[in-house]
């Protein structure tokens, strides 16, 4: 029985990585933003799967299964934020949402 | 009992504890128990103590409550040390400070701030008690300092007004000086001799310095610069006079019967000191000199009750110093304990004329109040016979010995004597004069001037017995005290025997004559029936001729000490903070502050409130810190 090597599981997150760190970097759009973290997340994910079956540690998969807890809260979290904002502000855009500004 | 001893400035303290506490809501009957109550017990204390000390026949007594620090070599504790000497100030501290205490109940019960009054008065007899009892010079400084801000807080008591408040900073800054110079004195003696415990510096200094070496001149020098600012002599005496704005019972307590001692306390406890170096020694009997005649000249020209009072307690403690600088130290203490006596019954007698006279202070407003005010008069008579020495009561003893003292000096005994003797005249003259002109002659009091508003404004003395009967105890004292032997001659013994001075009768009887010779001058002057003509005809001349009023403006100014002082050091140094007005030292503050806003404007930039913005940067961070882990 073959084995996938575990440098492409890594190469794959990184890729899988990078992919959500441009969506998050270059989206206008927050609910586009958001998505672009899930994908970083499961990016993390991945590389703690392949380390895990490399290392032949369960301790991996637990901590996969964390992030994924995580995520979901997050997930929650930030769509009723979102929704929130659209209220108040009628758009999604975070390019005009910089009331922040110093 | 004597294990208890640390007790003694506990109970004050815990009274001042209660009374800051309760923060002015408690009771005017309870504040006087706890106020009063506290000292009474320390009292008590002091006299079980006293009795189980003298009883058993030993020479001292100490007692180590614990640790205060420990670094390097200095090892401080809160250890208490008892003699002979320390015996004679516990009993006047807590004893006087008790009648006091009692008196004040009575003459501070129309002031709202009754509380405060009773805690700062509790706090300066525990710290006076500290300041006695201690064994080492880090805790003495500890007492010497707290009473040093209980004076200033009783000065300016009664603070809406702003010279009061200008009164006790001055009381506070000038005493500094002298407290500086003392501080100065104690690192020197640690640095040479390596310890602050007094009896251990009694015992070292001999063996380590000679006889007139130039420490031990410098230590005692600098012990003396303390001594002489918070006794109020030349040329730190110029806050006395002023710190008579505090009420009077301060005045009684703190500026005449204790505080003002601790200096000679201080130079009799390190007498050992002085001895080593006989020109500082000497140089204490000059102070004292100058200060008593300074003082007594000034005291003649003034017209404040409480001035002229103030100017006599600058004037007998310049005769402690004289008998410190002779070396008759048991003599000192004996004066110290008289004067304690009779000047906290001149004090609180002025403080009953005053009450009565509705706050009046100008003798001269005053007049005939003999028989409208009988207490005050007589404790009156009583408190200037002892303060002029006249023949058995407690002033005579005690300053007769400390003139005969003086006498016997070696080189310079005669001017010594002379000295003391015509400051024993002018104490006579001064302190009749205030009794003639306060008790005698007729009437000037107007009493709608006092107090416009008041209808009730006749001049009833207050006799309760709370005011009654400190005036009662200290007048007796006064008279009697003179019979009390101070136990302080194991305490001294090591130093030389003062051989009897062998005075002809001549100079003896001139000694006693010569105080009364100024009753009958000062009589003559102000006393006599014809007083408004024939007393004051001659004092007109006196003032209208040139000499005699310019002498009069120079006394009746303190001997201008106090322009003296505002032109060099006050006007001086108000013209450099002129010209220094844009602080040099500030650059470098501003500097920092320049620094700090133009930081922040920058940073200020980053904020953009973009998002993308803070995760880019988020990012490149990240990669900054990656790469600097993997390419390291």
């Amino acid at each position: 029985m073959d084995f996938i090597p575990y440098e492409h599981g890594l190469i794959l997150a990184a890729i899988l990585f990078v992919c959500g760190l441009v969506g998050v970097l270059t989206r206008r759009n927050i609910v586009f933003v958001l998505m672009s973290l899930e994908i970083m997340l499961n990016a993390c994910g991945l590389a703690f799967v392949v380390a895990s079956s490399r290392w032949q540690h369960a301790e991996g998969q637990v901590m996969f299964l964390m992030i994924l807890t995580l995520a979901a809260a997050e997930v929650a979290v930030g769509l009723g934020l979102i929704i929130q904002m659209y209220r108040r502000f009628h758009t999604v855009d975070i390019s005009v949402l910089n009331e922040m500004k110093g | 009992m004597q294990n208890w001893i640390g007790l003694l400035p506990a109970f004050p303290l815990a009274g001042f504890v209660l009374l800051v506490l309760s923060r002015g809501r408690m009771s005017k009957t309870a504040a006087s128990f706890i106020g009063a109550g506290s000292v009474g017990l320390a009292f008590v204390l002091a006299v079980l103590i006293s009795i189980e000390f003298l009883n058993s026949g030993a020479q001292s007594f100490s007692k180590t409550l614990w640790v205060w620090m420990q670094v390097g070599e200095l090892d401080t504790g809160f250890s208490f040390y008892l003699d002979g000497l320390t015996l004679v100030m516990i009993l006047i501290i807590s004893g006087v400070g008790f009648l006091i205490h009692l008196y004040s109940t009575g003459f501070m019960a129309d002031d709202p701030d009754f509380a405060r009054f009773f805690s700062y008065m509790n706090l300066f007899v525990a710290s006076m008690l500290v300041l006695v009892l201690a064994d080492n010079l880090i805790l003495l400084y500890l007492g010497w300092e707290g009473v040093g801000l209980c004076s200033y807080l009783l000065i300016g008591f009664w603070y809406q007004n702003p010279a009061n408040g200008y009164a006790a900073r001055k009381a506070f800054v000038v005493t500094r000086v002298g407290d500086t110079s003392m501080a100065i004195g104690l690192f020197l003696l640690f640095s040479q001799l390596g310890s602050l415990n007094i009896q251990e510096i009694l015992v070292l200094a001999p063996s380590q310095w000679s006889t007139g070496s130039g420490m031990a001149v410098a230590a005692s020098a600098l012990l003396l610069g303390g001594a002489v600012g918070k006794s109020a002599q030349l040329p730190l005496q110029t806050w006395l006079p002023d710190a008579m704005a505090g009420p009077t019972p301060i005045s009684a307590l703190i500026h005449a019967a204790t505080m003002v001692t601790a200096g000679v306390y201080l130079i009799a406890r390190t007498h050992v000191l002085f001895e080593l170096a006989p020109s500082v020694q000497l140089l204490v009997a000059f102070v004292g000199l100058a200060t008593l005649l300074m003082a007594g000249f000034t005291a003649m020209m003034q017209r404040d009750i409480k001035r002229i009072l103030a100017y006599s307690t600058i004037s007998q403690i310049g005769y402690m110093f004289l008998a410190l600088g002779v070396g008759a130290w048991s003599a000192a203490v004996f004066h110290l304990m008289t004067h304690a006596f009779f000047k906290a019954l001149l004090f609180l007698a002025a403080g009953t004329v005053i009450l009565s006279l509705h706050h009046e202070h100008d003798i001269f407003k005053m007049g005939a109040m003999r028989r409208r005010l009988p207490v005050s008069f007589w404790c009156f008579i009583v408190g200037s016979a002892a303060l002029t020495a006249l023949p058995f009561t407690s002033g005579f003893y005690s300053k007769d010995a400390i003139l005969l003292a003086a006498l016997a000096h070696p080189t310079y005994g005669m001017l010594l004597w002379v000295g003391g003797v015509l400051g024993a005249f002018m104490t006579a003259l001064y302190s009749f004069r205030l009794v003639f002109v306060v008790f005698f002659g007729s009437s000037h009091y107007a009493a709608h001037e006092a107090a416009p508003h008041d209808d009730h404004a006749a001049v009833v003395e207050n006799t309760s017995p709370a005011m009654f009967f400190p005036l009662l105890i200290l007048a007796g004292l006064s008279l009697f005290g003179g019979l009390i032997s101070v136990p302080v001659d194991a305490v001294f013994a090591q130093s030389g025997v003062h051989e009897e001075a062998h005075v002809s009768q001549f100079l003896h009887t001139l000694m006693i004559l010569i105080p009364i010779l100024g009753v009958m001058i000062s009589w003559l002057l102000y006393g006599s029936v014809p007083y408004e003509k024939a007393g004051a005809h001659l004092r007109q001349r006196l003032v209208q001729s040139p000499l005699g009023g310019w002498l009069n403006r120079f006394w009746f100014s303190g001997w201008g000490m106090d322009k003296l002082y505002q032109t060099l050091l006050v006007q001086a140094f108000l013209m450099l903070a002129h010209i220094n007005r844009k602080d040099v030292i500030d650059i470098a503050f501003n500097g920092t502050a320049f620094v700090a806003r133009f930081a922040n404007s920058a940073l200020v930039l980053t904020q953009t409130g973009n998002m993308r913005w803070y995760a880019i940067s988020l990012v490149a961070g990240l990669v900054i810190v990656i790469g600097l882990g993997v390419f390291r």
